[in-house]
């Protein structure tokens, strides 16, 4: 494409992404105010709405380090990783790894996995819909049918594993839980998801990522189970059972399949 | 391709409200003495969940306007063709009784900047625009809406009047055109015009859909500066001139844009019964003169 159409395009976003660009020159103003203080009217605008649209996602975070310091650490992701994408509900996916290489947040060392579990709330909320497997709907399964299941992660599930109790810090921030001292400080693996139309985090039972990952691989139910309970020393299968079947976090193998072609407008 | 049809508005002639999720309950309460809800198109391109439980719940009860903010039809660069497959998903989905978009582009080089960006007026960009809007009919197979944008600089290369360019834009592809009251008030004050004379060479024809909003004002002595931000109640002034316009042009789709700032719904959906009575006013006024025409 030509000429002026482009180069003024081009001027523009330029200025609109460094302060420290002039103004495009070819600008005109009638009157007061001037062109130069008009055109910082599209600066604000652009700036207060990618800012606005972390402190949404990522409120925790922001809790965590004060409304001025994710402010201005907001500026400088947005500067280095601008959306890519008309998709504002996936902005911010790079922030935890932004901020996981932030040295001025380096003392808060667990701020970026609660920035990776509120990215993932997130994707939960928007992920495809399933219908969850009732516990109940397997009442009736001997244990040899249970362990030859096929059985797949809910599409919104999500495990954020961490050194950190994430998901006690991120409740006691989000007002889920009551504001305290953590007593017991030991690392939490989150499981978000949604399994209908609430955004849920819970804390992981032991082994339940090896088991997932395993179930995600296409093992059956029986496999996973043998194969996380040889790689997690803790590994509880009653416990997986209550929590991921009974939290609505599975669904039979094929539905996934079925659920992604419904909602395969996603790109 | 050219969608021409007698009439662009396929949404009812009565007051809208653009959909605020917040809101969802209690609109979910009662039917709404409202005919149709706007939706940002791009709020609604994950894959499931509460957004569409609550745009499929709206869509079975009442007309649908899809408004576009992320297409950047106004763009030098070619349109995302991801982009306009999602929107055409989208449109198959919910069969909305309008699309509408922008004049005015969002995305450079690859970055996206969240806001409706002024472009010059000129031969080269009305034929990159008609391409565009063009190209966005095709895919979706049906007739758009273009908004007439709230600016706050002008260009110094623009050489063609933007009601012009408007009035060239839907002649050459068929599209219709949404009015947006309070961008032509802002406008017209930050540029030291007269809304009336903008309004006076808008092609009414083609309006499908108009937009009411409140702005801000952020002049200063002697520097006169308004702010689009769909965060006030709709002022005095833009009032008249939707009196004036459905005066002039009958009753149309009317929304009342409210996005920042949000109200409680009991507010909001007062400001769209007072567009409500002014539309049925209109009405009773029109129906009179087309009585007196066929004598």
């Amino acid at each position: 494409m030509t000429s002026v159409m482009s180069g003024v395009a081009g001027d523009f976003a330029a200025a609109l992404r460094d302060p420290l660009v002039t103004p495009p020159a070819m600008l005109s103003a009638h009157a007061a105010p001037a062109a130069s203080t008009r055109f910082c009217v599209y600066r604000n605008n652009v700036a207060v709405s990618l800012i606005g649209a972390l402190e949404a996602r990522f409120p925790a975070t922001r809790r965590l380090v004060g409304d001025e310091f994710f402010r201005a650490m907001a500026r400088l992701y947005i500067k280095a990783q601008p959306p890519r994408s008309p998709l504002m509900m996936r902005y911010g996916d790079e922030l935890p790894g932004f901020i996981a290489r932030f040295e001025p947040a380096a003392e808060i060392v667990y701020l970026a996995d609660i920035a990776r579990l509120e990215a993932a709330r997130t994707r939960a909320y928007h992920a495809a819909d399933a219908e969850p497997l009732e516990l109940s709907s397997l009442a009736a399964l001997d244990p040899e049918n249970f362990a030859r299941l096929r059985l797949a992660p809910h599409p919104s599930l999500e495990i954020v594993e961490s050194a950190f109790p994430i998901v006690t810090i991120w409740a006691s921030c989000t007002g889920e839980a009551p504001l305290t001292a953590v007593e017991d400080w030991r690392c939490e693996t989150a499981l978000v998801a949604r399994p209908r139309l609430e955004v849920e985090v819970r804390r992981a039972p032991p082994g339940a990522a090896a088991f997932l990952e395993a179930l995600a691989r296409g093992m059956s139910f029986g496999e996973a189970a043998d194969s996380a309970a040889a790689r997690a020393k803790d590994f509880d299968l009653a416990l997986i059972i209550a929590s991921l079947i009974g939290g609505g976090l599975l669904v039979p193998a094929d539905g996934v399949k079925q659920m992604e072609t419904i909602h395969g407008y996603l790109a | 391709m050219n969608y021409i049809s007698a009439s662009p508005a396929l949404l009812p002639a009565r007051a809208g409200v653009g959909f605020k999720p917040e809101h969802f309950g209690a609109i979910a309460a009662d039917q709404q003495p409202l005919g149709f809800f706007e939706v940002h198109a791009e709020n609604y391109m994950g894959a499931g969940g509460v957004p569409h439980a609550q745009l499929r719940f709206l869509r079975e009860r009442y007309a649908l306007s899809l408004h576009g903010v992320g297409l950047s039809i106004g763009s030098p660069e070619p349109l995302d063709r991801d982009h306009l497959a999602r929107l055409r998903r989208l449109c198959a989905l919910y069969q909305p009784e309008s699309f509408s978009e922008h004049l005015a582009w969002s995305s450079h080089g690859g970055v996206y900047f969240n806001d409706l960006l002024p472009l010059p007026y000129t031969e080269e960009t009305l034929a990159v625009v008609a391409a565009h809007v063009d190209e966005t009919q095709t895919a979706l197979g049906r007739r758009i809406l273009i908004e007439n944008p709230a600016t706050y600089v002008r260009f110094s290369q623009s050489d063609i009047p933007e009601t012009e360019f408007l009035t060239e834009l839907t002649q050459r592809t068929g599209c219709g055109l949404l009015l947006d009251l309070n961008n032509v008030f802002v406008s017209a004050r930050n540029h030291g015009e007269s809304a009336l004379g903008y309004l006076a060479s808008f092609p009414l024809i083609a309006v499908g859909e108009i937009h009411l909003a409140g702005f801000f004002d952020a002049s200063e002595a002697g520097a006169p500066l308004l702010i689009d931000s769909h965060g006030a109640q709709v002022a005095d002034e833009v009032i008249s001139l939707f009196e004036w316009t459905i005066e002039q042009a009958g009753p149309l789709p009317t929304l009342i844009e409210w996005d920042n700032d949000v109200p409680d719904w009991p507010l909001l959906l007062a400001e769209a019964m007072k567009a409500q009575d002014r539309l049925r006013h209109a009405e009773r006024g029109y129906a009179r003169r087309l009585d007196r025409r066929a004598l």
